[in-house]
């Protein structure tokens, strides 16, 4: 009995799945420092598990009393010592970040620059990082409710993480090898090309890199990492940095390895569409390439202008058209990575179908960054076709959206390429916000708006199955309005609007994002709930690929608040975690999400990831902190 | 007071156009097709007049073949409220059309006509110029803002000139040819799609207007501009002044 207690301290400590939650028979699983709050506000309140612990035996009411006890005895040790800890930054942080204040009175990103002030001062001196969400008064708020232990907010805001000691940290000999591989110009240290670098495309997470290194062929990647796993220096692949989950950023000093210089695009087969590229290539040029070929790219995201297909290749990228060409899994026929020990796997295949051993590749397609650094992609690219098509309708329920997205599946077909949402709130934000927008619809307000695109081959067949389409949806009381774009210049204004929005957000100040895989039935049912939730602190704003049941909530605000974030997380990953949904549609976990994968995958599966992580990367070196829990110290 | 607006049916502005391999014109043949940008400013302009009360009825205009019944339908869905398609299956050039527009413009007897400034495909500015010659009207080029006064049956045009704005004032009925600040043109919304279906096209030929499609032009060659060539980087001022000197001879 006293063994298990002492193993189950350690656990705890470190921050294992809740005991009481398993005690209790819950089939969702909540990481300790979460149940924490759950624990003090429900558990005492549980019907089930008061009713357990009354019906249970005495020995096994002792052992329960027990883990209540020690539990909390945990919970009041961590907070004094995060009382220790937060005391003596706000200290050292109080004079620096006057000066910083002053210093970026005229910036925009004021309330950005408050929270990157702080996080400067203890990555200098204490290799401790808070999200750099976090706004520095709260601390004082979590302080004085220490000792109350009703702080919820400590529990799920501060995410702690600590820069693992097995890591080097970088030396001049490094920069010098470096150098000799690589040459002098593609070895920088540049304060300022580093500060964009370090920093990600949200301005919500900053790093504190030393060192970017701009790679030119596979081979010198493959002598970087072969080093840097010899000397234990970790490192973050980076490629166009419009990543938004943090992951494309160093968390502490890992060096920077960006691809961006890698842009050749390789070969192109005209008969099968199929094109072999290196991962620096932008997604844009890409595009233009392949428009002059007759071929258009599988994938396309508001983000094209600067993403790179080896970062969207890395998170397996999901985008606009989604709906139907497929996600990436399906169109990516090779590819080619360099391990954390610089061994270059070569599965760069141009065939349609190879079905010898296991599949590899997948394991790549997804990974951001955690198992290799993806180095060449051979993609199946569509043929372009000539008819393109696309209506901007209003709809004044969500209930509408619904049965729209039925019978454009249904009426429109094969020739349906994508299908978005905006809510009211999302249209407001980007007629305020962007510039250059047009509401296609200026004669109401809508509650809904969808966008709906079709590509085929005919163009007069094209717009009359479309119209015929447009015409029964609105007798039928589906569609309240709409317009159907006349020329490609009335078309990219209505896309405009679509994939403005995370511009627009930007814009408007402090954004809480989330990226959630919901059933259609229910996706609106979170947004409304949101909204109850957060009543007039903060704007909730929906939109998504309605097609895929593809949810992006986004909470914005003037600034960033931590009660805010708390009323947020972690109730809309357990309203997903309810409805089996995913956490993280297509932006994968990066830093932002790296310990809630337990909301989507049961902890089998988390083991089993981490298990071939560890056997591609036994050191831990590439993109670490991110994707797999901290906890299981991948 | 009736105004009748011309169209034109053009390779649409945003696609990129490629020359054909005998370098005859340019590829037409699979690429998408929509209303000259400066057409749609006039037929918007010419809807603005007539929902602010001074104009009964706007009538759009489009010769050529027979797809251009499509470009016609877009601007019945913006709001106009008749076509008139002039078939033709030859390339029109701008005196043609001129000779076109007066002879529509003796059938119908509008107060006002309405043309965009050029059109994209040939970028010519001739038309507007040529059918205010022909009718004898008075004409405002190039308007930036247009402000019509039903009773002294006068338009003030403020025309986009080289110096600046200029303001002109119009005996009714005119020609205004528009530019691009005149106004955004509208979308057209679904409802109005579906009413457009209904409304009558008239055809014509141009025989019936005497007017004989011959043409004074011909086009002898299109070929593609010469591609930039790449920037070159320097490393010396010596290198400088030795390209400035030998290649590009300026120093």
């Amino acid at each position: 009995m006293e063994e298990r207690g002492e193993k189950e301290d350690a656990t705890e400590r470190e921050g294992s799945l809740c005991q009481l939650c398993f005690a209790a028979g819950r089939r969702t699983t909540i990481m300790e420092t979460e149940c924490e709050r759950v624990m003090i506000n429900t558990h005492r309140f549980d019907p089930i598990l008061k009713g357990i612990v009354v019906i249970s035996t005495r020995s096994a009411m002792v052992v329960r009393f027990q883990r209540i006890r020690k539990c909390r005895q945990l919970q009041r040790e961590k907070l004094r010592m995060e009382k220790l800890r937060t005391t003596r930054h706000l200290l050292r942080r109080s004079s620096r970040s006057l000066l910083d204040r002053r210093l970026k009175l005229n910036s925009e990103n004021s309330i950005h620059s408050s929270g990157t002030a702080f996080t400067r001062t203890c990555t200098g001196h204490r290799n401790w990082i808070l999200p750099a969400c976090l706004h520095p008064s709260r601390d004082c708020r979590g302080l004085t409710k220490a000792n109350a232990m009703q702080n919820r907010y400590f529990g799920s805001v501060a995410e702690l993480v600590q820069r693992r000691p097995s890591f080097s940290t970088l030396n001049s000999d490094d920069i010098s090898f470096f150098k000799s591989i690589l040459g002098e110009k593609n070895v920088v240290q540049d304060e300022d090309v580093l500060a964009t670098a370090n920093t990600d495309w949200m301005r919500k997470y900053k790093g504190s890199s030393k060192l970017l290194l701009q790679p030119r062929s596979t081979e010198e990647v493959s002598e970087i990492l072969k080093y840097c796993n010899s000397r234990h220096l970790a490192v973050v692949p980076q490629g166009g940095n419009t990543g938004l989950v943090g992951g494309s950023v160093p968390v502490f000093d890992e060096v920077i390895i960006n691809v961006g210089s890698m842009n050749k695009i390789l070969a192109f087969d005209k008969v099968s569409g199929i094109l072999v590229c290196e991962a620096g290539c932008i997604l844009e040029n890409l595009i233009s390439f392949l428009d002059n070929e007759g071929f258009v790219m599988p994938l396309d995201l508001g983000a094209k202008g600067s993403c790179q297909i080896g970062g969207n290749v890395s998170t397996n990228a999901g985008g606009l058209r989604l709906v139907r060409y497929g996600s990436l899994h399906g169109n990516v026929l090779g590819l080619e990575a360099v391990l954390a020990n610089g061994d270059v796997l070569d599965m760069l295949g141009t065939l349609r179908k190879d079905n010898t051993g296991y599949d590899l590749k997948h394991l790549f397609i997804g990974s951001e960054g955690s198992l290799g650094i993806v180095t060449k992609v051979s993609i199946l690219t569509p043929p372009k076709l000539s008819s393109v098509n696309i209506a901007f309708l209003a709809c004044k329920d969500y209930f509408s959206c619904q049965k729209l997205l039925q019978e454009a599946k249904r009426k429109l077909g094969e020739i349906l390429s994508a299908f978005e949402f905006l809510d009211i709130e999302a249209m407001d934000l980007a007629l305020n916000h962007l510039e250059g927008a047009r509401n296609p619809l200026p004669a109401s307000i809508h509650n809904f708006y969808v966008l709906i695109e079709t590509t085929g081959s005919n163009e007069s067949y094209d717009k009359e199955k479309l119209e015929a389409f447009l015409l029964s949806s609105m007798e039928g009381g589906l569609i309240s309005d709409g317009v159907v774009a006349q020329d490609i210049n009335q078309a990219s204004s209505f896309w405009r609007v679509r994939e403005g929005l995370p511009e627009a957000l930007i814009k408007a100040g402090a954004n809480y994002k989330y990226d959630l895989s919901l059933p259609v039935e229910k996706m609106y049912n979170l947004v409304e709930d949101m909204r109850v939730r957060l009543g007039g602190l903060a704007r909730v704003v929906a939109y998504g690929h309605l097609g895929d049941a593809n949810l992006h909530l986004n909470i914005s605000a003037p600034k960033y608040d931590d009660k805010i974030l708390a009323q947020i997380e972690p109730y809309v990953y357990e309203w997903t975690s309810k409805h089996r949904g995913s956490i993280s549609a297509e932006h994968g976990l990066g830093l932002m999400k790296a310990n809630k994968i337990f909301y989507s995958k049961s902890p089998k599966t988390v083991q089993l990831m981490t298990s071939i992580k560890n056997l591609l990367d036994p050191n831990g070196i590439l993109n670490p902190y991110k994707v797999l829990p901290h906890s299981l110290n991948p | 007071m009736k105004i009748m607006v011309a169209i034109k049916r053009v390779v649409d502005y945003a696609v990129k156009i490629r020359v054909k391999p005998d370098k005859t014109g340019v590829e037409i043949h699979n690429v998408k097709m929509s209303m000259n940008p400066f057409c749609e400013i006039a037929l918007e302009e010419a809807l603005r007049i007539k929902e602010s009360g001074l104009a009964t009825e706007v009538v759009a205009v489009s010769m050529g073949p027979a797809q251009c019944v499509d470009t016609l339908r877009t601007g019945l869905a913006m709001g106009a409220d008749r076509g008139i398609h002039v078939e033709a299956a030859r390339e029109l050039y701008p005196l043609t059309v001129a000779r076109v527009l007066k002879g529509l413009v003796e059938v119908e007897n509008p107060g006002l006509l309405i043309l965009g400034k050029q059109a994209i495909d040939d970028d010519c500015n001739q038309t507007g110029q040529m059918v205010a010659g022909l009718l004898g009207w008075p004409q405002g080029t190039f308007a930036s803002k247009v402000v019509l006064d039903k009773e002294k049956q006068i338009a003030t045009v403020d025309r986009e000139v080289d110096g600046g704005l200029e303001t002109l004032c119009l005996d009714l009925p005119a020609v205004i040819t528009t530019d691009l600040r005149l106004n955004q043109p509208r979308y057209a919304t679904l409802p109005n799609i579906m009413k457009a279906k209904s409304k009558p096209i008239k055809k014509y030929t141009p025989e019936e207007l005497n007017v004989e499609i011959k043409s004074d032009l011909e086009v002898v060659q299109v070929t593609e501009p010469p591609k930039r060539k790449a920037g070159v980087i320097l490393s010396s001022v010596d290198e400088l002044i030795d390209k400035l000197k030998n290649e590009a001879h300026v120093v």
